[in-house]
């Protein structure tokens, strides 16, 4: 991997993590503290966010987006370094399911992650150089809280919907399990109210790939200068593969070579799915941050809903006045069918008003990012009935 | 709509609707659930019944459905409905969670009737099931002198490729709501135009001349 030596320098990253471009930042003083599961407390720290649409004169019309282990803020613009579309901007746009003319999106970065929100690489105020793994470990539950103070910073106190896949789903469970009255409607997607061992295991084999890079410094490439870029790439590399799924693999790749006619008989990018994967490697490094990935990895390792309710799933939810969409896909074996089963099941058992549809798809995990028409109805569809039901107006179609 | 129509809208093709489309067994079912009931529908298709008690009873509906064109359909509409089998679904529904439980034209198709009947009753105040009457005359006629499965409007599948395993008669009904321990609080029996068949007749009657049943059960005792 020859060809990994590009990336932004030191100082422009801790810039980002600092001063985020193209976002808005609310920064909350010693006076506001964020309270941890790991007993100490975040202070001062900052969020950033992006907004799009209007929030109507009643502020009922919110839809607070989460994003997923790798996503940020840039849900529905184009990404400032990357300069790439926003992330989701098949679902979130004008006329697009979660329509930006209708509702106000709320889309923050996560505590932990590396896009202008405190994490690993934001600045450390007491000793003036970045947090490293000096930064306290996140939990879920620390992300809600820090965007529970972003809302009552922007004065809402409930939003119309919290939507998000993967990580950003299990957001939306820790959402309506935490601060039920202030959530209306909840989309979790391709997710699970726990992260599973395979999954735990492929998050530590990603962790250990970033520590193994010698220019990883136990932490401290930002203040040393170095960064373990391919440390970091294989760890993209590896969770990569399970974002996908064998056939999609199959259909985009199969055995094909990479502009080449014949097997080279060496380690080359012979095949066009090692190049691929190289690619994506490669092309995440430039805009994520190591150690950030460390954290949010370990975030969702710790995730266990029922573990914060007597080990039942369904007491977090007990009595909720939300509205439940739990959508799965049939080829993601990273959050299968039956995390999204034990999800309704768990919803059923507590008495909630829960719709879901398993979406058959070859595109695996990525399915929630990706093109896939029965996914935009069905979300429309959701939030069309949620929104008569809260009283915002539908329009015709 | 992207999403294809649906196969078991074909179960109903024949069935008679009045002004507007609505299904008469459908109206009927309707009519027997209270205003503003928490209502769990079995097997909802489309969600065509749900609508109608939602806007006719404004009811809180659910709904289960097997199809996966079906369920996404349904949510897209608006409906909370969720993929699942009654045979196996039910169990996961704690006591007492519904007023209504429904199970409309789907009784036939599941592999375990007696099962889901006595879910349907531990997880509902009431149960409203409605089939297609298997000892209605033009079907015996098929059998005993045709020889052959019988196919009819309301049942167009052929014997090898019918979803429905386990078809009964209106007296079969009445012997599981017997061994399962329901009340009946209501029955009707529709004739072959849709029409309810007229009351103060004895059973063998609706037996011989309903076309399909509708019953309103309850927990006996």
């Amino acid at each position: 991997m020859a060809e990994l030596t590009t990336a932004r320098d030191v100082t422009s990253r801790s810039r980002e993590a600092d001063e985020p471009s193209d976002s808005l930042l609310v920064k909350f003083g010693a006076d506001k503290p964020l309270k941890l599961d790991a007993g100490v407390e975040l202070s001062p720290f900052q969020v950033a966010y992006k907004t799009y649409g209007a929030l109507n004169p009643e502020r009922t019309n919110a839809i607070l987006v989460c994003h997923a282990l790798t996503g940020d803020q840039h849900v529905a613009s184009e990404h400032p370094v990357t300069k790439k579309p926003g992330w989701w901007e098949t679902m979130v746009g004008p006329g697009k399911p979660i329509d930006t003319e209708r509702y106000f999106i709320i889309c923050p970065n996560v505590v932990g992650a590396c896009m202008g929100t405190t994490g690993p690489s934001s600045t450390n105020p007491k000793t003036g150089k970045p947090w490293g793994l000096e930064h306290p470990v996140i939990t879920i539950r620390d992300m809600v809280r820090a965007q529970a103070m972003l809302l009552d910073h922007l004065g809402i106190d409930s939003v119309f919907a919290v939507a998000g896949g993967s990580m950003g789903g299990m957001q939306v469970l820790q959402w309506a399990a935490s601060y039920p009255d202030r959530v209306f409607a909840a989309l979790p997607i391709a997710c699970s109210t726990r992260h599973s061992a395979q999954n735990i295991a492929f998050h530590e084999v990603g962790r250990q790939a970033v520590m193994a890079d010698p220019e990883w410094r136990g932490g401290r490439y930002l203040v040393e200068d170095t960064n373990p870029r391919r440390g970091l790439a294989v760890a993209r590399m590896g969770a990569h593969i399970t974002y996908l799924s064998d056939a999609a693999l199959h259909r985009k790749f199969g055995r094909k070579l990479q502009d080449r006619s014949n097997p080279t008989f060496s380690f080359d990018a012979d095949f066009e799915v090692e190049s691929y994967l190289r690619h994506q490697g490669r092309s995440f490094v430039e805009r994520f941050d190591a150690n950030s990935y460390l954290y949010l990895t370990r975030a969702m390792d710790y995730f266990d809903l029922a573990a914060d309710y007597g080990g039942v799933v369904a007491n977090a939810f007990r009595g909720t006045p939300t509205r439940f969409c739990v959508v799965s896909f049939t080829s993601d074996w990273l959050f299968p069918t039956s995390d999204s089963r034990a999800i309704v099941h768990a919803l059923n058992a507590a008495g909630a008003r829960v719709s879901f549809a398993e979406i058959v798809t070859d595109k695996g995990h990525d399915a929630f990012l990706l093109e896939e028409p029965e996914l935009f109805a069905i979300v429309r569809g959701f939030l069309d009935g949620a929104a008569r039901a809260r009283g915002l107006a539908v329009e015709k179609r | 709509m992207m999403l294809s129509r649906l196969k078991t809208d074909l179960t109903m093709a024949g069935a008679a609707r009045v002004a507007g489309g609505t299904r008469v067994d459908l109206l009927l079912v309707a009519d027997m659930v209270a205003q503003g009931a928490k209502v769990l529908d079995v097997g909802c298709g489309d969600g065509e019944l749900l609508r109608l008690l939602g806007e006719r009873r404004g009811i809180d509906g659910r709904g289960i459905e097997l199809s996966r064109e079906g369920v996404n359909e349904c949510v897209a509409k608006g409906l909370a409905v969720i993929q699942g089998d009654a045979d196996t679904d039910l169990a996961d529904y704690p006591n007492d969670a519904f007023d209504y439980v429904i199970l409309s034209q789907t009784l036939q198709a599941t592999r375990h009737p007696r099962i889901v009947l006595e879910h349907m009753l531990r997880i509902g105040r009431h149960a409203v099931v409605s089939f297609p009457n298997f000892g209605h005359w033009k079907i015996r006629l098929q059998v005993g002198l045709g020889g052959h499965m019988p196919t009819t409007d309301n049942l167009p599948y052929a014997w090898w490729d019918t979803p429905n395993i386990h078809f009964c008669t209106i007296k079969d009904f009445r012997e599981l709501c017997r061994v399962s321990g329901a009340k009946i609080e209501r029955a009707v029996a529709l004739n072959a135009w849709g029409a309810p068949l007229r009351l103060n007749v004895p059973w063998w009657f609706w037996n011989l001349f309903g076309e399909q049943g509708v019953f309103l059960l309850s927990r006996s005792g």
